[in-house]
């Protein structure tokens, strides 16, 4: 972080309580951490708006599908063919927004 | 779930609701799917609807649509390091029919606009995921699958309105230039405050509302930010170009929290409770990120489309939806009633869309996203301009003033912005805004 720009706000987890999601069985998204490990960038774990994509101390990435708001930034960013794919959630799954 | 209809539209945010809307009023058999539980609830945006569209649409829209404040104050913040220069226009006319624009919970407003193409006949079905396309073997779209048990549906015409991220525009090799540069990311808080501080602090009364769109505040990285006033919350967020966020190594809900620091910012957002944080990508391209609008069988509308307007001046996208959408229900209308719904037949669309604000407009700025996504417009000017103003309301007794000719020049040498680029894109500039 930017010392110049000390973070005042909620803490992450609180932010993202503040969003419902109804979580589907199934994940809409899946990541070859095998893929990730030859990745130098790893943009993802920054640019995820929601902080989903989270890496290992083996050099891949874990990905927690749970609390996505399915905004497409990971994909456009990843720039390690087969390493994501990507799809919507279940029918009525997914996040609920209701004051944005 | 019906298994064959005339028409079915591939998500009910604005731009579904509105071919849904058209193609019913036009006597098809038309099935609205929407993937949330309800119509809006994956929808996020920067916050003002432009209505006019709905004016020949649905003449009474003002009596019966879900607003949250009606905008009545539209301002532009330029943020340099610790200065602001405003210029705000408030016009009181917009505070009454036909109204100009208007702030609304997604939620709100696309289940209301869905809920009036239901009125008009359209069956829509929530919590229905179309997982893809059906096709015939020579590549006419014949209808859509969904994730529903015995889910496909077949229909002689499938209107995409699903979204930036359109899975159904790329399945039918609409996009041929899928890329990072035509994206932005929009991340935003919603800022709970009680109404009458709401009101107090930003000068409101009644149901009028304001729009702030800042330029610069992101931190350097190519975007821009935005604060807007609902009836008891404020939204404030940063649009941020996908690869510049890429590049900075930055989080965004960093650059909002800058931002709401901001000495011109912090007290506007003082004391808001976060009640909502949400983000999405925006399809900021314009002609340059467009995909095909159609093939044999398939319409697109929307951010599907790519039909965001975003050029600085302008920040507009639920109306494109709304007007690229019914022209769409229209062209569905007289294709399905002719029979013929090859992809010949549908190029009508994009003549009707090129005849309408729609490609007009998005002809005309063609250029300006790369003008205010430009290292100039977003780092420099806004400190070329700050400082200027500084320099100008600035008293310098008792050396006597020194004159715009000398301020800007002083300011141009200290911000490096050369004299031959000012020229270039002020040029640009008037050619594309002009």
């Amino acid at each position: 972080m930017n010392p110049h720009t000390p973070y005042s706000g909620p803490s992450f987890e609180d932010r993202m309580a503040t969003v419902e999601f109804r979580v589907a069985e199934q994940p809409h998204i899946t990541v070859d951490s095998e893929v990730c490990r030859s990745c130098t960038t790893k943009a993802c774990v920054h640019a995820c708006p929601a902080g989903l994509f989270v890496p290992t101390s083996d050099g891949g990435v874990l990905f927690n599908y749970e609390q996505c708001f399915e905004c497409g930034t990971c994909y456009l960013v990843c720039n390690a063919e087969g390493a994501l794919t990507w799809s919507y959630p279940e029918g009525g799954r997914g996040v609920v927004f209701r004051r944005s | 779930m019906a298994d064959s209809v005339d028409v079915v539209v591939a998500g009910a945010g604005p731009a579904g609701a509105a071919a849904a809307l058209v193609a019913a009023r036009a006597g098809l058999r038309v099935l609205l799917i929407e993937r949330g539980p309800f119509p809006g609830a994956k929808n996020m945006y920067g916050g003002v609807i432009y209505p006019r569209v709905l004016d020949t649409l649905l003449p009474a829209w003002w009596q019966e649509a879900p607003v949250q404040r009606w905008v009545t104050r539209r301002a532009t913040m330029v943020l340099a390091e610790a200065k602001a220069l405003t210029v705000e226009f408030r016009g009181e006319d917009w505070d009454a029919p036909p109204y100009n624009g208007a702030t609304a919970y997604r939620a709100d407003f696309d289940a209301w606009l869905a809920g009036q193409a239901q009125a008009a006949g359209a069956e829509l079905i929530c919590a229905t995921t179309v997982t893809g396309l059906l096709r015939d073997a020579g590549g006419q779209v014949t209808g859509v699958r969904t994730d529903r048990p015995d889910g496909d549906v077949r229909a002689p015409l499938v209107i995409a309105c699903d979204g930036v991220n359109s899975f159904l525009a790329k399945e039918a090799g609409l996009y041929e230039d899928w890329s990072m540069t035509h994206f932005t990311v929009g991340v935003k808080e919603v800022l709970a405050l009680p109404r009458d501080v709401l009101e107090d602090r930003f000068n409101l009364t009644g149901d009028e509302g304001l729009d702030i769109e800042i330029l610069g505040g992101t931190q350097g990285i190519p975007g821009g930010g935005f604060l807007y006033t609902n009836r008891d919350t404020i939204a404030v967020g940063v649009v941020l170009s996908v690869a510049g966020l890429r590049d900075s190594g930055r989080r965004p809900e960093e650059i909002i929290a800058a931002l709401k620091e901001h000495p011109a910012i912090a007290p506007l957002v003082r004391g808001g409770e976060l009640t909502e944080y949400s983000a999405h990508t925006i399809p900021e391209g314009g002609m340059d990120g467009m995909p095909r609008l159609s093939t044999g069988g398939m319409l697109v509308a929307g951010d599907a489309a790519h039909l965001c307007l975003a050029s600085g001046i302008w920040l507009e996208g639920v109306n494109f939806a709304i007007g690229s959408g019914a022209l769409a229900g229209e062209t569905a209308a007289e294709a399905v009633r002719a029979g013929d719904t090859s992809a010949s037949a549908l190029g009508a669309y994009r003549r009707r869309l090129e005849h309408s604000f729609v490609l007009a407009n998005h002809r005309k700025l063609r250029g300006a996203h790369r003008l205010i996504l430009g290292q100039r417009a977003q780092t420099l000017y806004p400190e070329l301009a700050c400082g200027i103003a500084q320099r100008v309301f600035t008293v310098t007794d008792p050396e006597p003033k020194a004159g715009l000719r000398r301020w800007v020049h002083a300011e141009r040498k200290r911000t490096g912005v050369r004299l031959r680029d000012l020229v270039k894109d002020g040029w640009i500039g008037w050619r594309t805004f002009g």
